[in-house]
């Protein structure tokens, strides 16, 4: 392999490749315990992994670019059971916006940890260390088994994350969040896992599905396909999303972490590996499973922003929408047309942008004014304009407003809804949600900017600790950069549906 | 000395055990750990030997020099070589853990008596494992179970003595079952060697049909069934190990039941063979399919609602005893090899958690699950045990259990058998439950005390080798060639 660098006394560390994002973040992960004595150094050392890990990632990007096959065997369990990693396109489209992100969701998490001052710091960053080491792992893994395995570890080591505060509230909270979770990945992922694993006899990952040119009943593939989606309880498809507004008691930073980075993104981008790299395009199509997928998507982005309209909690709001932007991603990758799969995979880096300032946003303005329901939002663009500012520009971009993010996946996914022969009924969805978004999101906006403060409340700007208005203010930076320039995210998910479509996109 | 070896594993702790009692407490413990670990070494090498016979050999050792049928006969193959490993492993690990949990749980005048019983059931454990005659096999099961009986009632508190007084009674009724089934069998072949009757069986199949051949196989189902607590015939299980000593439970609840599991695996197969198992009695093969599956959900169950830790754990096994009997009862290579990992796997998982509720014992003076409260403060290194140990029981993938759980579903699919998948899953899920409430009150309870210290070293070290048992063979593929060529042996 070119560019290998023999360390460590031959050790060939750049053999790795994929192997080594998600051993650097177990090393952080160590590090951080190690210095549990000296916070500045423990939370020194969370930014350095990231920002390692971040590099490793680009070096990836770059190395798979120049047409290297980057892969690392890893080790096997069992015949058929291996701990195996590969670079490709899907994987490094959740890895690079989990990656990226990740750097500034730490630098939050620490001003947002001094400033509440709050308790048990090292168990946070430890298990903030270990969840991204396990969505590393995901990204890159080779097989269904690797990423079942990793999709578990994410759902455990969130789970001291969301219970964090120990509160009664918290604790129903973080149950209803691990109970949904594990439940569905033991009641139904893990049967798939078997299913798929006895018609196919591999787990591995294959360009047109591991299940391409399997002899079985379209009946069994069916259900194999749903108990792998609905089994992966983290892409919040209705009736399984209830875990996501539950855990809304976690501290802001995790929210941002759950419903941003790592732990809904691993859901959607389990499901395009399911639909890409399990089924395949032309399987999917054949037993209808592509219709399937778009019906339960199509229903959960409407009925979710419903939800929302009604919340008045900010970040329940934020959480159901959440759930309603992640079934785009399951539209676009189940639509069966090339464009589709592009708005569907850009989707998931612009909704991470975006959805990550809107919590950065809310967090902030709870820790400036102690706020966190919507009606008690009046005038506070004028105390907090730099958080209202990149809350509004985050506001645009769910939406689907340019200049911003949101716009570019939406406009793919309405591309691939119009080459689509049904796609009347998903245009009127797209249309019908975006009336919906704006909805929610324009009288938040609408509130802080044009009504008046509230009596008695003092004047004057009053932001955030620095490190969180810094942190949101790049995001916010991010969601109007990636209109302007849709930076790898898009060639990444050209690759895919192409590899996946053909040409025609 | 190579060539003894198969004599001398049993013969060492035998005679240490003659001597505990001779010497002072300190140095009756090293003598103690001394033979365990020589046993322990000595069967490692069994193991190594074992493997690289060609298959379908084994390595026998006449006693005395006389030779089977006449003499008594020790044979080590694939089989019981995992098995053995495992138990003088385990009891090994339990020597170097008990010297300061017995120092506080057992009258000090009774201690060297504990460590001797001990031993000898040690002996009488591996014993039952490598003999290849089933008289004999029956004398080290009585060992095995009055010495049990001994160590059970040595506990703290007088329903110790109830609890050691059940298991006798039931035990009891185990024994008498097993050897009516032997009186049978003899009755009809005319020999007690393994081997012997295999050959009597193969020169005349026509036995299979014989009425007393089938009364022989359902009184050693039964007798055994009780012995390892399968459910519904686990009456015994749960008082004994909650009220036994911590070392005793940690003991016993890594090896015991799993050895008389063994003793169904050599008797079904070696002695009434794989033809008897698929023609001569299949209702026998439903009959244990169905408890072995009752057992893996109803054992998880009754833990759920548990208040002692110990008694909780107990209650698991019961669940766990299922999976290590599934692989009979699917009768395939997959399933056998889910079985046989798992007598490893669960040794490692429940010893770990044994030691934990010693631990509890030791510095709490009680096991009640809500003594746990607090624990990742006060001692991060148990509670990191606890946690690890009880993914295991889950079967989180990347523990030892997952692998377990794996190759039985596979082994079920492969038999048809689609039924035992919603039960693997179910118990996985009540599992989790019982695991999760341990968990949260480890780590996620408030609790603002003084931060009290973890366990001496001396208990610490062992329980963490069990617990990263757990997580090494969930990684490595270390147990798996080695289970694997045990069921293509077999079958």
């Amino acid at each position: 392999m070119s560019g290998a660098v023999p360390l460590l006394g031959g050790l060939d560390l750049a053999g790795l490749g994929p192997g080594l994002p998600p051993l650097v973040c177990l090393l952080g992960l160590l590090g951080v315990v190690a210095a549990r004595r000296r916070p500045n150094l423990r939370e020194g050392v969370s930014l350095a992994t990231a920002g390692v890990n971040f590099a490793l990632v680009l070096w990836l990007y770059a190395r798979h670019r120049a047409g290297e096959t980057l892969a690392w065997e890893g080790f096997s369990l069992a015949p058929g059971l291996a701990l195996s990693f590969r670079v490709d396109a899907l994987g490094l489209v959740f890895a690079l916006v989990a990656s990226g992100l990740w750097i500034l969701n730490t630098l939050y998490s620490i001003g947002y940890m001094r400033a509440h001052d709050e308790p048990r710091q090292t168990r946070f960053y430890a298990c903030f260390a270990l969840a991204i080491a396990a969505v590393m792992g995901a990204a890159f893994s080779a097989n269904l088994f690797g990423l079942f395995a990793f999709y578990e570890v994410l759902s455990l080591c969130t789970y001291p994350l969301v219970i964090h505060a120990q509160t009664p509230a918290a604790r129903a909270g973080a149950r209803k969040y691990l109970t949904l979770l594990l439940g569905a990945s033991i009641g139904l992922l893990l049967p798939g896992l078997f299913l798929v694993y006895h018609l196919a006899g591999t787990l591995d990952f294959a360009p047109g599905g591991l299940l391409a040119g399997v002899a079985a009943a379209d009946g069994t593939l069916v259900l194999a396909f749903l108990l792998l989606v609905y089994g992966m309880a983290k892409c919040a498809a209705l009736p399984l999303h209830g875990w996501l507004p539950a855990a809304m008691v976690a501290p802001t930073p995790v929210s941002a972490l759950l419903h941003a980075v790592a732990v809904v993104k691993m859901g959607v981008f389990g499901v395009s590996r399911v639909v890409f790299h399990v089924f395949g395009p032309e399987t999917m199509a054949r037993i209808g499973a592509d219709d399937l997928l778009v019906g339960v998507a199509c229903f959960t982005i409407v009925v979710a922003s419903l939800i929302a309209l009604a919340q008045d909690d900010l970040k329940r709001r934020l959480a159901y929408s959440t759930v309603s932007q992640l079934s785009y991603v399951l539209l676009g990758v189940g639509l069966g047309t090339g464009a589709g799969a592009v708005g569907g995979l850009l989707h998931i880096g612009m909704h991470a942008t975006s959805k990550i300032t809107l919590f950065f946003g809310a967090g902030a303005i709870y820790l400036a004014c102690h706020k966190t329901r919507v009606s008690e939002l009046d005038g506070i663009g004028r105390r907090m304009p730099i958080t209202l500012t990149a809350f509004a520009i985050g506001a645009l971009s769910m939406i689907g407003l340019p200049p911003t993010a949101g716009f570019v996946s939406k406009l793919f996914l309405v591309r691939g809804a119009a080459a689509d022969p049904a796609g009347a009924v998903v245009l009127a969805v797209l249309v019908a949600s975006a009336l919906l978004n704006a909805a929610y999101f324009l009288p938040i906006l609408w509130r802080a900017f044009f009504r008046p403060l509230p009596a008695g409340t003092e004047a004057g700007v009053h932001e955030a600790p620095w490190p969180c208005v810094l942190a949101l203010s790049l995001t916010a930076l991010g969601t109007v950069g990636l209109f302007l320039g849709h930076g790898p995210l898009l060639d990444l998910a050209r690759a895919v549906a192409h590899a996946a479509f053909g040409g025609a996109e | 000395m190579d060539a003894q070896l198969p004599a001398l594993v049993i013969v060492v702790p035998l005679l240490a055990a003659l001597l505990v009692p001779l010497a002072g407490r300190r140095a009756a413990w090293g003598l103690v750990a001394l033979a365990l670990l020589l046993a322990f070494a000595g069967c490692v090498r069994l193991l190594v030997r074992a493997h690289a016979l060609p298959e379908g050999e084994a390595i026998r050792y006449a006693l005395g020099g006389w030779a089977a049928p006449v003499g008594i006969e020790y044979v080590v193959d694939r089989l019981n070589a995992l098995v053995l490993t495992m138990l003088s492993g385990v009891a090994f690990l339990v020597a170097l853990w008990m010297r300061r949990s017995t120092a506080r749980e057992i009258r000090p005048p009774a201690v060297t008596g504990y460590y001797s019983v001990f031993l000898l059931m040690a002996a009488g454990l591996m014993g039952i494992t490598i003999t290849g005659d089933v008289f004999n096999l029956y004398v080290f099961l009585e060992i095995a179970s009055i010495t049990a009986y001994v160590l059970i009632a040595m506990g703290r508190r007088r329903q110790a003595l109830y609890a050691g007084y059940s298991y006798l009674i039931l035990g009891s009724l185990g024994a008498t079952f097993i050897l009516l089934g032997i009186g049978h069998l003899y009755m009809a072949t005319g020999t007690l060697a393994m081997a012997d009757i295999a050959a009597v069986f193969a020169r005349e199949p026509q036995l299979y049909d014989s009425s007393v051949i089938r009364t022989a196989f359902a009184f050693f189902t039964v007798g055994l069934a009780l012995k390892m607590a399968l459910f519904p015939l686990h009456g015994w299980q749960p008082g004994a190990y909650a009220e036994a000593p911590s070392a005793t439970s940690v003991f016993l609840a890594a090896t015991a039941t799993k050895v008389s599991a063994y003793a169904l695996y050599r008797v079904a197969f070696t002695v009434f063979g794989v033809r008897f198992l698929e023609t001569g009695l299949p209702v026998v093969r439903d009959a244990l399919l169905v408890m072995a599956c009752s057992a893996i959900v109803v054992g998880p169950l009754l833990a759920i609602r548990q208040h002692d830790l110990k008694r909780l754990l107990a209650y698991s096994s019961v669940g766990q005893i299922g999976y290590v009997v599934l692989g009979l009862a699917l009768h395939n290579a997959d399933g056998l090899t889910g079985s046989f990992l798992h007598f490893w796997n669960h040794a490692a998982a429940k010893g770990a958690l044994f030691c934990v509720a010693g631990a509890l014992a030791y510095r709490a003076g009680t096991t009640q699950v809500a003594a746990l409260k607090g624990l990742g403060r006060r001692a991060p290194l148990t509670a990191m045990l606890l946690t690890v140990a009880a993914c295991s029981m889950v079967g989180v993938p990347l523990t030892a259990g997952f692998l377990t759980k794996w190759y039985l579903a596979r082994g079920a699919l492969e038999a048809g058998q689609w039924a035992v998948i919603p039960v693997l899953l179910a118990s996985s899920l009540f599992t989790a439950v019982y695991a999760w409430r341990l968990l949260q009150l480890a780590w996620f309870a408030d609790e603002d005390g003084p931060v009290a210290e973890d366990v001496p070293w001396s208990m610490r070290a062992p329980s963490l080798v069990l617990g990263a048992a757990c997580l090494v063979l969930g990684v490595a593929p270390l147990a798996l060639p080695v289970a694997q060529a045990a069921a293509e042996a077999l079958l």
